[in-house]
């Protein structure tokens, strides 16, 4: 797949690095502000795609990035159980409690446990959604050689 | 309210039954995106910021994974007008399509108009939720405190779809 | 309740494309369709008249909110709409390598 001029080149650098501020501002400010995990990592997805698709394939090294992308998403995944087994740890044996200190409604470190499932689940939701876009552009490009 | 989101629905069927007779399948993935963008509108207009931003992105992206698997295939629509079996395919369709209708007819009977306090459960949720989990955000305090296990089985299917998508579409050896 | 039955209409526009289309992708449009349906109307029925959105701002506490209950369940369910319709897509480009169709009726006719 061939990438696009060089005006679009120039313009997805510059958009998909604003992209990803804004979609790692919505996974921090999950518990605020509308938004949470989901949105943001599916925003960090687009950024990615965004790049992917004015660069054209073959400026990129696609099978090091599906291992990049496949690799971060499991190990997100695996950090999410773990944090929800770490609750059997302290005090209550309940799994999935929200034991970390809830502080002050409205400031950005309260709501306990909650911004860090946000920040995991974000980077999961990421990874996935790379992987099956990657996964279909090598198809695509293995199957037309 | 309701005269808004009934007009937009009004779009939103005319565009489901165009994208359903569409003769190029690129046309017919277009008008699926005027389903799920008024389908934006409508959440936003139904006070729900949350789902507004997750269901426009997630449509954006699935008409891109959908024009990237149609763009290299013939688009043209081979479907002959009228042979038996698709007659009797259609007219078994409206009949169950009647009796469908009258028992959803039945079942919402008992719903108050829209707008009321139908859900009785949502006040113990609202009105302890910023000290039980303390969130500001409450659909997020109800996600990942109170219903957490519904999260990490999406989170799992997520995982398990991407991983689905790699085993079928590996290449080896075909050389 | 003209909202819950349109929503309804459109709910049968897409299984009338899942029972009558033969081509592969139409099917997997009409999925979807069936699916947004199903989402407004969870939403619909959470939602109260003059409410706020569901972010409690600290400095007025006692007011009257949008369910938050089905907004929830809606947002789980439209991460696993995309996760449907990928797996589905991934489907449909393996069988137009192999049999160069989208048709079903001409899938289920070539066997091995």
């Amino acid at each position: 797949m061939k990438g696009m001029s060089i005006i679009v080149k120039k313009v997805a650098q510059l958009m998909a690095g604003l992209i990803f501020m804004y979609g790692i501002y919505i996974i921090l400010h999950g518990h605020l502000t509308p938004g949470g995990g989901f949105a943001g990592g599916a925003i960090i997805a687009g950024a990615f795609i965004l790049l992917i698709l004015a660069f054209g394939s073959s400026a990129l090294n696609l099978k090091k990035e599906i291992a990049g992308s496949s690799n971060t998403e499991s190990i997100a995944i695996l950090m999410v159980v773990v944090l929800a087994l770490m609750a059997l740890l302290f005090g209550t044996k309940i799994f999935f409690l929200n034991y970390l200190p809830k502080g002050e409604p409205g400031e950005l470190l309260s709501a306990g446990v909650i911004p860090l499932y946000n920040i995991f689940i974000g980077i999961e939701v990421a990874g996935a959604i790379l992987t099956i876009f990657l996964a279909l552009v090598i198809f695509k490009e293995e199957s037309s050689k | 309210m309701e005269l808004t989101i009934s007009i937009i629905l009004g779009f939103m069927i005319i565009g489901a039954i165009y994208a359903l007779h569409a003769k190029d399948l690129l046309s017919a993935v277009i008008a699926m995106g005027i389903v799920g963008y008024g389908l934006v509108i409508c959440f936003l207009l139904l006070k729900a910021p949350d789902l507004a931003i997750v269901q426009i992105v997630v449509e954006t992206i699935t008409l891109v994974i959908m024009v990237a698997v149609i763009l290299d295939s013939t688009r043209k629509e081979v479907e002959p007008a009228f042979d038996r079996r698709s007659l009797l395919n259609r007219i078994a369709g409206f009949i169950i399509f009647a009796g469908l209708f009258y028992f959803f007819l039945l079942a919402i009977e008992n719903l108050d108009p829209l707008g009321m306090h139908s859900l009785g459960m949502a006040d113990s949720y609202v009105n302890g939720a910023v000290e039980l989990t303390g969130s500001v955000n409450l659909v997020s305090g109800v996600l990942f405190d109170f219903r957490a296990y519904d999260t990490l089985g999406e989170a799992v299917i997520l995982y398990t779809a991407a991983l689905g998508v790699l085993t079928l579409l590996r290449m080896k050896g075909k050389k | 309740m003209i909202v819950y039955i349109l929503c309804f209409v459109l709910f049968l526009v897409g299984l009338y494309g899942v029972i009558t289309r033969r081509n592969l992708i139409k099917i997997a449009i009409s999925l979807s369709i069936m699916e947004f349906s199903i989402f407004l109307i969870l939403v619909l029925i959470g939602y109260i008249d003059s409410g706020l959105a569901p972010i409690v701002d600290p400095g007025t506490p006692a007011q009257v909110y949008v369910d938050p209950l089905p907004q929830a369940m809606v947002l789980t369910a439209i991460v696993i709409g995309l996760a449907t319709t990928a797996m589905l897509m991934a489907i449909a480009i393996r069988l137009y390598r192999k049999y160069k169709t989208f048709d079903i009726r001409e899938i289920n006719n070539l066997r091995g």
